[in-house]
Order: C-alpha cells, then sequence, then structure tokens
C-alpha cells in the first residue's frame, strides 16, 4: 500500500510494522505526530502494545529501558531538549546491551529557544554508544526504523534514528507502507537472550568491580565494530526483502569527480540537484551522503574520498571550540591514509534554510579554493 | 482606562496565543496586580518554563527568565537566593509544573521558598499539540488519550497544600478581577505561595471534548467554579464536578530564605 504522509508517520508506520510492545513518550515539538499515531494505533488495537504516557522524557527512556530489559521490543521517539534529558538512561541503555529503538527529530538546543532543525543535539550523545543512522527520505525513515530494530538486536546495542526537524518530520511524501505480516519473514519476533524473568532470575546492573567494568566497556567497543557490518547486512537483506537499501554512506556522480561534498540527512538531497547542475556545466563534483553515523563507516568513507582531489564537509551543527563534527569524523577517518585536502562548511544552525544557493556557494568555494586556510568557513552567518 | 502597554515589550507582538485562548485574560490580571502592588519593577523578575503559559515573561516588561521544561521552581529559586530582595514570579502551566516538574513544585512547597507561583491550568499539554497531561480529567479525550484519558488527575492545589506551601489560591480567567486580588495576595504573602489558574484551551482541548467555541468554554469555567465560601456549604453530591475558587490555604509558616540567611548570621556570630 502506497500513502502521502509525514516523515513523523513514516516512523510511526515503521513502528507499526515491529512488533513493538512497549511504547513510552513525552510530548515535544516537532516529534508530536510520531507518538500521536502509534498512541491511537495502541488504543484503538491496530497494534498490540502498551502506550505509556509518562511525566519526562528521563521516564520515556527509562520506561524503554525497563520494558527491553523485561524481554520485549521497545520504542521512543524525542527531540532536541528531551533527548539531552534523557542523555543519563541512553547511558544506561548501552550498558545493559538494548536493543531499545529511538528516533529523534533533529532539533537545534535553546536557548535561544528554538524548534528549527539542525544536528547538535543528537551529534552531542556520539560517544554514549548508541547506533546512529541519518535518514534523508521518508520511505527511508520508515524503511531504517525496521532495519534498526534488527541490527539493534543483533549487536545488542541500541539505535538512534535522526530526521531533520520539519524539512523531514513534517514533509509529505509517497511512502510503500510496510505491513506487520511481511516485515514479520525479514523481523522475527523477538526473542531476548537475557532478561528480567521470575523463573530464571538474575541481578541486573549490578555494581560493576575494577576487575569487570572494563571488560564490559570493551566489549561495547566489540559490538560497535561488529555492527559495521551488521547495518551492512541488514541493509542488503532487507533490499533482497523489500526491494530497496540505503548502504552506510550514499556516493553520488562520484566517479572522476575532483571535489566531492560531504553531507548529511535532508541536505544531501538538495546537494544532489546542486551536484547534477555542476555536472551539466563540466564540473568535475560528486557528493556522499554519510548515512551511519555511529559506528563511523571508516572503509567506505575513505573508499570514495581517497580518489578525490578535494573534500568539502557541510556540518549543520557544531562542536564549540573544534570544528563542524562530521568534519572532524571525516578528517580522523582519512588521516594518515590520504592527504586529500578537507575543508569544513557550517551553516544551516537553528533552521536557517540550507538552499540550493548555499550548497552552490560551497562548491564553488570548494572547487576554487587551492589551500585550506581555516577549517572552519561560516556560510550565511550574518555578522 | 488602564495602560497596559507601559507593561508589554511590544517588539514580541502579536502574540503566540490561539484565539480564545485564556493566557491573555491572565496576563492582563497579572499586569494589573503588578501595577496594584506597586513595586518596582527592578525588583521583580518573572521566571518560566516551556508551554503556552510559559511565553508570558517574554511579553512583560520586568526583568524575564524563559527556562527548560519544567525547570522555572529550580531556576527561580537560583534567583531568589542569590538577592531574596527580590519579588520571583514563576509563570507555568500543569504540564510544566506537575509532570517534567512535579518534583519541584512540591520541594520548593516543602521548603517555603519565598516564591510566587502562578499556574496555569488548561488540562492539556496545548502548544505541542493537545496531549494528555497530569490534570486532563479522566475520560477526556486528549491527542495521546483519543478515546479518552484513563488516568485520575492531580488537583494541583491539594497538592501544594499538602506538601506544604503557605499560600494556595484557585482563580479562573472568567472571574478575571478576582483572580488580579489573588495574584495580588499571592505575591505580598512571604512564604511559597501558588495560584492556581484554570484557563480554556479551546485548540487543544476544548475541540477534542464538545467546547470547541471559546464561550462554551467559558461558560464551562463559569458554572463549574464554585467560591470556597459556598464551597463550605455544599454536600459531596453537590461538589461532584465542581472546583472551589478562592483563597484555599493562607497560613504563616517559617519561611526559607530568612532560615538560611539566620543560620549564616548564627554562624558568623559563634566565630
Amino acid at each position: 500500500m502506497r500513502k502521502v504522509i509525514m516523515g513523523n508517520h513514516a516512523v510511526s508506520y515503521g513502528v507499526r510494522a515491529c512488533d513493538v510492545k512497549v511504547l513510552s513518550a513525552y510530548p515535544i515539538t516537532p516529534q508530536t505526530q510520531v507518538v500521536e499515531l502509534l498512541s491511537e494505533m495502541c488504543a484503538s488495537g491496530e497494534i498490540d502494545a502498551k502506550f505509556i504516557k509518562v511525566e519526562s522524557e528521563h521516564s520515556a527512556m527509562t520506561a524503554c529501558v525497563g520494558a527491553s530489559a523485561a524481554g520485549v521490543r521497545a520504542f521512543t521517539a524525542t527531540s532536541a531538549q528531551g533527548l539531552l534529558l534523557m542523555h543519563e538512561v541512553l547511558h544506561w541503555a548501552v550498558g545493559a546491551r538494548l536493543p531499545i529503538v529511538l528516533a529523534n527529530i533533529n532539533r537545534a538546543v535553546g536557548p535561544p529557544w528554538s524548534i528549527w532543525t539542525d544536528q547538535n543535539d543528537s551529534l552531542s550523545q556520539r560517544d554514549v554508544g548508541w547506533l546512529q543512522i541519518y535518514c534523508e527520505s521518508n520511505q527511508e525513515t520508515q524503511d531504517t526504523i525496521v532495519q534498526a530494530f534488527k541490527i539493534a538486536e543483533t549487536v545488542k546495542l541500541p539505535v538512534m534514528l535522526v530526521l531533520d526537524a520539519f524539512f523531514l518530520s513534517h514533509t509529505f511524501e509517497i511512502v510503500d507502507i510496510l505491513e506487520a505480516k511481511d516485515v514479520r519473514k525479514f523481523l522475527p519476533p523477538y526473542v531476548a537472550e537475557t532478561k528480567i524473568d521470575v523463573d530464571d532470575p538474575h541481578s541486573f546492573g549490578n555494581l560493576g568491580s575494577p576487575s569487570e567494568y572494563f571488560e564490559l566497556r570493551y566489549m561495547i567497543q566489540k559490538a560497535m565494530e561488529e555492527a559495521r557490518d551488521v547495518v551492512k547486512d541488514v541493509d542488503i537483506e532487507f533490499k533482497e526483502h523489500f526491494g530497496r537499501g540505503y548502504g552506510v554512506v550514499h556516493p553520488y556522480r562520484c566517479d572522476g569527480a575532483d571535489v566531492i561534498l560531504v553531507t548529511s540527512g535532508t541536505v544531501a538531497s538538495t546537494t544532489r540537484a546542486v551536484i547534477d547542475e555542476m555536472r551539466d556545466e563540466g564540473i568535475k563534483i560528486g557528493s556522499l551522503k554519510i548515512r551511519l553515523f555511529r559506528p563511523f563507516p571508516v572503509e567506505e568513507v575513505y573508499e570514495v574520498l581517497s580518489k578525490a582531489k578535494k573534500v568539502a564537509v557541510i556540518d549543520r551543527n557544531i562542536s564549540f571550540g573544534h570544528h563542524g563534527i562530521f568534519f572532524q569524523e571525516i578528517k580522523s577517518a582519512l588521516y594518515g591514509r590520504t592527504d586529500v585536502p578537507i575543508f569544513g562548511y557550517i551553516t544551516g544552525l537553528g533552521g536557517r534554510d540550507v538552499t540550493p544557493k548555499v550548497i552552490r556557494e560551497i562548491a564553488d568555494r570548494a572547487v576554487s579554493d587551492e589551500k585550506q586556510e581555516r577549517d572552519i568557513n561560516w556560510i550565511g552567518v550574518k555578522v | 482606562m488602564f495602560d497596559y502597554l507601559r507593561y508589554i515589550r511590544e517588539r514580541n507582538f502579536p502574540h503566540i496565543w490561539c484565539s480564545g485562548c485564556g493566557d491573555g485574560i491572565v496576563l492582563k490580571a497579572l499586569i494589573r496586580a503588578v501595577d496594584k502592588l506597586g513595586i518596582s519593577r527592578d525588583e521583580m523578575v518573572m521566571v518560566s518554563g516551556i508551554g503556552c503559559s510559559s511565553r508570558t515573561p517574554g511579553y512583560v516588561d520586568i526583568n524575564t527568565l524563559h527556562t527548560t521544561h519544567g525547570r522555572a521552581i529550580p531556576f527561580a529559586t537560583g534567583v531568589k537566593l542569590a538577592n531574596p530582595k527580590l519579588h520571583v514570579i514563576v509563570v507555568t502551566g500543569d504540564g510544566d509544573a506537575t509532570a517534567i516538574g512535579g518534583n519541584h513544585y512540591i520541594h520548593a512547597a516543602r521548603r517555603n521558598i519565598d516564591l510566587t507561583v502562578l499556574l496555569y491550568n488548561n488540562y492539556i499539554y496545548g502548544m505541542t499539540g493537545g496531549q494528555v497531561s497530569p490534570t486532563t480529567p479522566r475520560g477526556k479525550r486528549a491527542s495521546t488519550a483519543p478515546f479518552g484519558n484513563q488516568e485520575p488527575a492531580f488537583n494541583i492545589s491539594d497538592l501544594a497544600e499538602a506538601a506544604g506551601a503557605s499560600f494556595v489560591a484557585r482563580g479562573d480567567v472568567y472571574h478575571a478581577q478576582k483572580l488580579e486580588k489573588l495574584i495580588v495576595k499571592a505575591v505580598q504573602k512571604k512564604g511559597f505561595s501558588v495560584v492556581e489558574i484554570l484557563s480554556p484551551c479551546p485548540t487543544a482541548y476544548g475541540r477534542r471534548n464538545r467546547m470547541a467555541h471559546p464561550v462554551k468554554m467559558m461558560e464551562w469555567l463559569r458554572d463549574q467554579t464554585v467560591p470556597v465560601a459556598k464551597w463550605e456549604r455544599l454536600s459531596p453530591e453537590e461538589r461532584e464536578g465542581k472546583v472551589r475558587t478562592g483563597i484555599i490555604v493562607d497560613v504563616d509558616k517559617v519561611e526559607y530564605t530568612e532560615t538560611n540567611d539566620k543560620l549564616i548570621e548564627s554562624l558568623k556570630a559563634d566565630k
């Protein structure tokens, strides 16, 4: 069945197909419609799940931790301040190795208050141990939810799905809706390896002494490394079932490209339009969308970018006192393996529109600039 | 004719409130109360959290602080302790103060710190689109309770009383003159004071609960509210579906910043 739905509802439809048993959420713009539709589906019996209306995002993630520890699929959605309030429990989900899935609608962090998009909320959760996947279209969003549960349950780590506020969350697109009966063949009912079980009692979340804690952290990193292949394999398997795949990165017209623009989220689609325009003008340029951010797809990034003469990274975020965050990641991934110059561009913070004109400006500068004068180039800032 | 504009930051207008919202009536009552109190605006601070009611400080020309969801009371506590001479007014809503910030609400009341909390109760999360809140009555519909809320509701005023507030009152925007008087008394009170303000949200609450027309919501406020004096004479059956308005608690208790200062002074004297 094909339907015209908003990005937030694409999240809901993805969850609808996954036999999720517990949903828990607190209201925050712009994720609102994700849980509104899900609460309706729960109440009407369209999905066999319990919806917990909690008193804060901290409680929302905590309820997911409880549900997941009890051995069922759990899901929540949030944005910005809500994600930041969850921070403590995000760590907990990782340490407890719980395959929770969360959709974060990228929203700028206050003050000043903003409801518009940028990536600093999710990127400031970079080091907690959640996988992060950045989506670009409503179809990809719905499909990635289904993939996310499979990935999470395989590597026993939680997965965060990320989409841009309004530019994706409130944009309506045609989506081929997944049905639970079809998804079940790809994602069988969840059977937790360890869970809170009265017939087989264990202690959860106990004190980890210095003789044990270190190894548990090592195992989380090993699971993250394993996840690099798992994300790829799950995507390939998904394609076999449903005919759609997305890769961990998406190179576009990179063959023979001198300059490659690195993007993420909805900026990726706008960038491809600019690439087409410049290719028509005979400029050798391409783009690379980063879909998987954690674990970082180092090899895939290297494979594409090492063939370019220049790399330009577009960041809708900033690590204050350093650089754009994708810029840092790209630089670190290529370090010591190639001397291709990397240019960093910061734009679109707090929902400032990243138009084809803005991307063209970045592309033109990347084409003409010979050497890197600075690591941060601010595009469109009025100072 | 009262000149409201003297207290308004016109550059922040037009306001965000929907047609039929009660928050503008509270704003006017609040401005009249501030004027009547005669306190210098430099000695007054208004602190809010997140939600429709929390936009109020942005519109008034005094010292204001618009903070994170649920945390207006801790921010205000910091302000008050840093400078106890300030009159600190917290503007918050049912979701802000009794869900995500519920813990702060009861602990500030327990501590009896000299803050005035204007708690707008519209029975719903208005700003985010009508999700069920801790005050949504059982059976009423919300966007996250499309077939009716299954959970019992908080009584905000009773909660403050039980937690130890020294002044608790309930007003509503239908009785705007009375509301103004309650705000004046609350600010004058030394100690933790709360005015629960029933304010209609036709957009997010009324539309889902057969009161889409703002006038209908105002009539509902008029008909369900009973002044405390009359409330005392009602039988339990007659109280069904009604709420009492007016001053519910007004007692003198030890106030937190004073005891805190006294302790510091006594320790200094010991040295």
